[in-house]
């Protein structure tokens, strides 16, 4: 059952650049299947945690463990295996613009490490699976078209189809709603719980909107008809049994402030919260 | 009291690294071999009219100043060898590599810092790739690869272009030219003349790789890298020919 195993695992992490801190004495947990939203002002470490954690950036002090093993010493080779477990959306999506959509989704189909050892994958198999990713998220027409042809959106979907396509346990999404209109921003987030709910992935969300944390915290995908809907009552299979409150078990937010980690709770105790900096992004999503 | 050091000092031991871990990835898997395709076709297929333009001017211009010099001695019959000479051992390389800096290791440069300033190296590095064994070792196995045969082509055009001077305007036979500037020739000119380009494709690619990799502020900071990828490839390619020079000039 998911919440058996971690799956990543910050102990005591700082890290700073030159003299400027990014992410001060940061320890959290998040197991198989849950879901964290990380909230924070600019500048205040979101996109350093994400990094560090998949090993891309090296803490100066602490341990990260992924998927159980300690990675904060690997060397960049062996971090490839691991890695390949993860999916990544990165800010601006980090489409390769100079490759069309059908091969920046292809990409860690055809590149992943471990399959230069193994032979490389079949092409029939690749341009299958690129396809379902690119169904996936609706945007299966652009298939031969550059990421600069696309829409903001479209191509956060496309960066989302491409972090997803290996069908890895644990997406990272950095911001996947900045810069967006609300409408998109809600198609974003409902592709992003459509992914965790189908394939029961971890997720961590780094995100400046309350909101999309309220909707990852409550709603879930509701395969039947492709809608998103409340959680709360039901709960969420096997994760909704773990606690009396249903999927905010399983989701916790967490606000960091100038790298420190400042607040770890669920939905309710982040609108509990005195502090006036945790408030900020609580009040932002009732206004 | 020292302290102005530290910083050259620590990017060319940034530049170490990454020459060592680029060279050390040419003798590992997996090899991108589509890749150094490509790049062979950019620096060489689309460096060759340029290098051969100025090739075949610079051997004019040689024929054509020397003549002069070599005129008061009534010596115009040697302008073989003094075309020969000065392009085989000296500005067929030099020339060939100073205009591929431009060309290439500027395109690297912009390439690469692009990249790096829209996350593509870090989303590269997540997805699976190492992004020098991708991205660096190609361009430099492509560039040592090319920049010796342009070069070889751009010395071909400057003896044709001096053959032409010598011909047409100094009254000198066909078979007189190019005697005398092939036998003037010697195996150490060749070493030097081939040894030459290699080095510098070495450097031109480590360069443009090396500042685009480390480009940061956006769309300035490529600027930045692309003008400072030239400049310093540009730099080293002289202070390494003569450096060279003084070994190769008593053999």
């Amino acid at each position: 059952m998911p919440g058996d195993s971690t799956i990543v695992r910050f102990e005591d992490v700082s890290l700073s650049f030159g003299a400027t801190p990014a992410l001060t004495h940061v320890s959290f947990e998040i197991m198989a299947g849950e879901t964290r939203i990380v909230l924070g002002a600019a500048g205040s470490g979101k996109t350093m945690l994400l990094k560090t954690a998949v090993g891309l950036v090296k803490p100066d002090s602490g341990r990260v463990y992924l998927f159980g093993q300690d990675v904060t010493d690997l060397k960049e080779s062996e971090l490839f295996d691991i890695r390949a477990k993860v999916g990544i959306l990165f800010q601006e999506g980090g489409l390769f613009d100079s490759l069309t959509i059908e091969e920046n989704v292809a990409y860690p189909l055809l590149n992943q490490h471990a399959l230069h050892q193994n032979g490389t994958r079949p092409a029939e198999e690749v341009d299958n699976r690129v396809r379902e990713a690119l169904r996936f998220v609706e945007l299966e027409h652009t298939l031969d078209k550059f990421p600069n042809e696309l829409s903001g959106g479209m191509r956060r979907r496309v960066g989302i189809a491409r972090a997803v396509v290996t069908t890895p346990a644990l997406v990272l999404y950095d911001s996947p709603t900045a810069g967006l209109d609300p409408i998109t921003a809600n198609t974003i987030i409902s592709v992003i719980l459509k992914e965790r709910d189908l394939r029961n992935t971890a997720s961590i969300m780094v995100t400046h909107r309350y909101q999309d944390g309220h909707l990852m915290a409550n709603f879930r995908y509701n395969p039947s008809n492709g809608q998103i809907e409340p959680a709360a009552r039901t709960g969420r299979e096997g994760i909704g049994a773990q606690g009396t409150e249903g999927s905010q078990v399983s989701t916790r937010f967490l606000v960091m402030q100038e790298g420190r980690l400042v607040f770890e709770g669920s939905e309710t105790e982040l609108r509990a919260s005195a502090d006036p900096y945790i408030q900020k992004f609580a009040r932002a999503g009732t206004a | 009291m020292l302290d102005f050091l530290k910083n050259p000092i620590a990017t060319f031991q940034d530049f170490l690294f990454l020459s060592g871990r680029a060279i050390r990835n040419i003798f590992r898997a997996p090899h991108y071999a589509d890749d150094i395709l490509l790049q062979m076709d950019i620096i060489g297929v689309g460096s060759l009219f340029i290098v051969g333009l100025i090739g075949f001017f610079s051997g004019v211009v040689m024929a054509l100043q020397m003549s002069r010099a070599l005129a008061t001695y009534g010596a115009q019959g040697q302008i073989g060898q003094i075309v020969a000479i000065t392009l085989v051992r000296e500005l067929g390389p030099v020339l060939t590599a100073v205009l591929v800096a431009g060309r290439n290791a500027s395109g690297m440069a912009s390439e690469l810092g692009s990249m790096r300033v829209t996350e593509q190296i870090d989303a590269m590095r997540a997805l699976g790739t190492d992004p020098i064994q991708k991205l660096v070792t190609p361009r430099l196995i492509a560039t040592a690869l090319v920049l010796p045969l342009l070069t070889i082509i751009s010395d071909f055009l400057g003896l044709v272009g001096g053959y032409f001077i010598a011909t047409t305007m100094l009254n000198i036979t066909q078979a007189q030219y190019w005697s005398s500037a092939w036998q003037v020739l010697e195996y150490n000119d060749l070493t030097q003349g081939l040894l030459k380009p290699f080095l510098f494709a070495i450097v031109v690619a480590l360069v443009g790789c090396f500042y685009g990799m480390r480009t940061v502020g956006g769309t300035q900071g490529v600027g930045r890298s692309t003008t400072k990828a030239v400049v310093v490839a540009s730099v080293w390619i002289f202070v390494i020919t003569s450096m060279l020079d003084p070994l190769f000039v008593n053999l």
